[in-house]
């Protein structure tokens, strides 16, 4: 098992590495630089060769490299054009709200999306499984933020069911310890505040999940078709066992496989998706300030997130195959 | 009485089964099994014998309850031990399955879970029918694992089936197959994935256990040789029904369905002077007619006249008591094939 | 069927999902693709999924070619810019004289949708092209890479397929913003956006294509009756290769369609306001959804249907072409 794990970083790396020169490249290829970056479009020639100096833009462009991976490492991203502030410190404030409508929208597909999946695929050809079918392919075809907007004009301002925006209610008096709104609220006794944060939570994570949950209900179908087609299902129907054996130790076990991996994989969509979803509900996470970032060509601030992502998606994939190995012991031999 | 006394069995599976919006032109129901009829006794080996596609596999699923319930109508009857297993509920069958009725799939490999150990395998079936759990259940798979011949029980118990030889893994799934002692036990095909060597041990293992518990064998295979090895009985099925059954030497010795005979001539012979061709039988199982209008076989026969396409042939004993025939032109000894092959031209 | 033993779970979704397709040619045995299409084709008319999806890109594509003709009104026209108050939350719905009311700026929204069709499939089909065209090229060379240069080619395949890994790790969206960050704001800078996400996508289909191809037993044949190794590769393996590719091309137009409307969400869109577009009639609407929803709801239904069509009629070819599945 150490040794997978061990193995598995090591092939991250060149991937991180290749990761970070095309996005040095992309950093110097940005039009005008890093000094019209920093100093604005409409810097003198003076000023630009001034801040080229000081960010040794005249050294040689491996020595710029060194020095790039070098502050990465030591998780010095530079500083936010738009708020002045560094860009490392603008995540760790921003981070929680993002993992929170992540989590919460992953844990919507799944949970809805095995079950709803796998009756789809025994009760192949039934209205629910046409609905399963025609719903999963809705979820992939309908643009995120539409569905976000959908959600919200008719959840929040016209049936004002829900928030329309933002983490909690101006009222709600919320003692910070985590980050985590409705982590916190539970830590310090205030129920409320945790109800309300998962008030609005909800149409976001909803919003989010369509696209995991689109995948998982297809997959978990025909992963599941597959599976009840299988020699093995039949041997232990042979055996004359309990239904509820043989569907989950026969045939969900199996099935789920592809599904775990699937699930894992979907993380690089699920924060693609966070930033459209956030910026609709302004849900004040990493998203948002993505979305302004782009707005206001904050340079610095969109490096750090393209590599924060790309480390979160390849951990989040080391999990998986680590979990996956433990389930499929024939990954587990080699 | 019989054990297992099968009554005009059959099997349809509706037109549009099998590929998704395949629709290859009109829906056409698909005769798997088209009125099989056989017995089986207490402590009996009974085979099935006949080519790919001749639904004698089907028909071991339809007697185990196994086919899908959706898109195929089953017909006739299967009586076993007094009870039709064929009108049978789900529940009752699902009793019956592993403790008195048992079966041994063709492909050992993908016939076992790949993510589940073999031990958990073997004492799921010991769990449902028998009650044992924990320690005693494990130790029970242990001796039935030793009892099959598997080496070193305890450790392979914990092993997947990927980490055991094909030999091996289908010893395992002959040990789920008797661990509740059936009453019968149908095995399709059982050698047929494995290589030479292992075949003949893995039926001398099957004879053995039979005989151990007084189990009767129903023995599904297109390999003459597992039938001349091991059955008492023999059924020949063609394109879904029974055209010959006979006790084994009378088979061998008399073969008098055209099918059958043609059968037992097309099989290479060591002894056979070296330049006598071989005598395959022409064209597949594919050109066949409807038993409705007549004998299936007739297209391939050379032995057919304009009699055999009048309707379904009867079954008559032309030959020894108990020797079944389906055919209005037998081969019988008076006949040369060649003397017969001139009168159909 | 299972994995094979020494099979570890794929790094990617759609790495996996791409090897998967790519192995649809896998077992087959014709020596030219045409016999495999016309059969694909004969199961496709009686598909229900690929006639509806055939239908709903039909209609798509004749409202691109002709709707600018059918649109009863100019689509840039201020026409009624005197009715429409955005500030104040006053806006035309559908009447009579204008069938799906008027935008934020006065303008006929029924002329602007038929007129938006041609640049949104413009935009669908030309990112499709830049990302087929750019990952056929890398995956053939990776793929011919393997299947000829021996030890050598080997290496320059797992070289670029490390490339295309890391490409794949990163969320099509961001990958999309990168690349409009670096060209600036336009049109082209959408098209090649998106486009650049898929090259990863069709250079890892290819070659996985061509590598499954290279291993058959056709190829095998071709080889031991003595045809040289490059007439094998232009004339066995590369049509035979070319299946899976088209699939995921009618595949890509539907996911290219949602990601230049979600580029132009981002405020990465086409700039210029005055040539109507789905995607960004879309965004520019969304502003107002609380007010006017519909004015948002006719360009999305316009994306969700068409993007729909492609996806249907894509699943239907890759049923259609999958060996598996054959009778």
């Amino acid at each position: 098992m150490l040794r997978l794990v061990a193995r598995r970083l090591l092939q991250l790396i060149p991937t991180l590495l290749g990761l970070s020169v095309l996005l040095f490249l992309w950093l110097n290829r940005l039009p005008g630089g890093p000094a019209s970056a920093i100093l604005g479009e409409r810097a003198t020639e003076a000023e630009v060769a001034r801040i080229n100096r000081l960010l040794g833009l005249d050294e040689p462009v491996w020595v710029q490299y060194g020095r790039f991976i070098k502050r990465i490492f030591q998780l010095d991203l530079g500083t936010s054009t738009q708020t002045g502030r560094p860009v490392w410190e603008e995540f760790t404030l921003r981070f929680p709200a993002t993992v929170e409508l992540s989590v919460a929208a992953m844990a919507i597909a799944i949970v809805v999306g095995i079950p709803l999946g796998y009756f789809a695929a025994r009760r192949r050809g039934s209205w629910l499984d046409v609905t399963a079918v025609s719903g999963s392919l809705l979820g992939i075809c309908i643009p995120v933020f539409f569905l976000a907007l959908l959600l919200k004009g008719l959840f929040a301002v016209n049936l004002g069911i829900f928030p329309s925006y933002g983490r909690l209610s101006t009222g709600i008096d919320a003692t910070k310890v985590t980050g985590f709104a409705v982590l916190d609220g539970l830590l310090t006794g205030e129920f409320d505040a945790s109800w309300d944060a998962v008030m609005h939570l909800v149409l976001p994570a909803v919003a989010l999940a369509s696209i995991p949950l689109a995948v998982i209900v297809r997959m978990t179908r025909a992963s599941v078709l597959e599976v009840l087609g299988e020699d093995y299902v039949r041997t232990a129907e042979s055996k004359g066992l309990d239904k509820r054996v043989v569907r989950a130790r026969h045939v969900l076990r199996n099935a789920l496989l592809p599904v775990i991996t699937a699930v894992g994989l979907l993380t690089g969509s699920l924060l693609s998706g966070a930033v459209l979803t956030e910026s609709v509900f302004t849900f004040g996470g990493i998203g948002s300030f993505i979305r302004t970032s782009i707005d206001a060509r904050d340079y610095p601030v969109l490096v750090g997130f393209i590599l924060f992502i790309a480390l979160v998606y390849v951990l989040i994939n080391l999990l998986v195959d680590v979990a996956y190995s433990l389930i499929d012991p024939r990954v587990r031999v080699h | 009485m019989a054990l297992l006394s099968v009554d005009e069995l059959s099997v349809t599976f509706a037109g549009q089964g099998g590929g998704r919006g395949a629709g290859s032109g009109a829906r056409r129901d698909t005769k798997a099994v088209d009125g099989v009829s056989f017995e089986v006794e207490e402590g009996q080996v009974v085979g099935l014998v006949g080519e790919s596609g001749c639904g004698k596999s089907v028909t071991a699923l339809a007697l185990m309850g196994l086919l899908p319930r959706k898109g195929v109508s089953v017909g006739g009857r299967a009586e076993f031990d007094g009870a039709d297993l064929l009108s049978m509920g789900e529940k009752k069958i699902r009793d019956l399955r592993g403790s008195q009725l048992a079966m041994i799939f063709q492909d050992p490999l993908s016939s076992l879970n790949p993510v589940v150990p073999i031990g958990i395998q073997v004492t799921e079936i010991l769990t449902r029918h028998r009650g044992l759990k924990g320690e005693p259940a494990r130790k029970e798979a242990a001796s039935l694992l030793d009892r099959v011949g598997i080496p070193d029980p305890d450790r392979r118990l914990k092993e997947y089936p990927h980490q055991l030889s094909g030999g091996m893994r289908q010893r395992a799934l002959i040990a789920m197959a008797v661990a509740c002692a059936p009453r019968l036990l149908i095995a399709d095909e059982p050698t047929t994935a494995l290589d030479v060597t292992i075949q003949a041990q893995i039926l001398e293992l099957l004879k053995e256990l039979v005989d151990q518990q007084g189990t009767a064998l129903l023995m599904i295979t297109h390999d003459l040789g597992v039938v001349a090895g091991l059955c008492d009985q023999v059924n020949v099925l063609y394109a879904g029904r029974a055209v010959e059954t006979a006790g084994r030497r009378e088979l061998f010795a008399h073969p008098t369905h055209p099918y059958a005979h043609g059968l037992l001539g097309s099989i290479p012979r060591l002894d056979a002077p070296r330049g006598d061709p071989l005598r395959p039988i022409r064209g597949s199982i594919n050109d066949k007619i409807a038993w409705a209008d007549g004998c299936a076989f007739a297209p391939r026969c050379d032995f057919y006249t304009m009699e055999c396409l009048t309707g379904t042939p009867e079954l008559t004993e032309p030959r020894a008591r108990g020797h079944q025939v389906r055919c209005v032109n037998p081969v019988l000894p008076a006949e040369t094939s060649a003397g017969t092959a001139e009168v159909s031209s | 069927m299972n994995a094979t033993p020494d099979s570890s779970p794929k790094l990617t979704k759609r790495a996996d999902k791409i090897d998967r397709l790519a192995q649809l040619t896998e077992r087959t045995e014709s020596t030219s693709g045409a016999g495999l299409w016309r059969e694909a084709f004969r199961r496709l008319r009686t598909n229900k999924a690929a006639i509806i999806g055939g239908a709903v890109i039909g209609l798509f594509v004749l409202i691109a070619v002709v709707g600018p003709w059918l649109a009863p009104y100019s689509p840039t026209a201020q026409d009624w810019r005197g009715e429409v108050f955005p500030n104040q939350g006053r806006f035309v719905g559908p009447r009579g004289e204008n069938w799906f009311g008027l935008d934020h700026l006065g303008r006929d929204e029924f002329s602007r949708m038929l007129v938006g069709a041609r640049q949104t499939l413009l935009v669908g089909v030309v990112s499709m092209l830049i990302g087929l065209v750019a990952g056929a090229v890398i995956g053939a060379v990776s793929g011919a890479a393997a299947t000829l240069g021996g030890e050598p080619g080997r290496r320059v395949d797992t070289v670029i397929m490390r490339v295309t890994d890391i490409m794949l790790a990163l969320p099509s969206l961001l990958l999309a913003v990168s690349v409009a960050a670096v060209l600036g704001q336009s049109l082209t800078t959408v098209m090649i956006a998106v486009g650049v996400v898929q090259v990863p996508v069709f250079a890892r289909l290819l070659r996985g294509s061509m590598l499954a191809q290279g291993s058959s037993d056709y190829v095998l044949a071709a080889k031991a009756v003595g045809i040289r190794k490059r007439r094998i590769v232009l004339t066995q393996i590369m049509p035979n290769s070319l299946s899976p590719v088209i699939v995921q091309a009618t595949l890509s137009l539907a996911t290219a369609i949602i990601e230049a409307a979600a580029l132009s969400y981002l405020g990465l869109g086409n700039p210029d306001p005055a040539i109507p577009e789905w995607g960004v009639m879309l965004s520019q609407a969304q502003r107002f959804f609380d007010n006017a929803p519909m004015m948002s709801v006719y360009p999305a239904v316009g994306i969700i249907v068409t993007a729909l069509g492609f996806t249907l009629l894509g699943e239907a070819m890759r049923e259609a072409l999958d060996p598996k599945l054959r009778g």
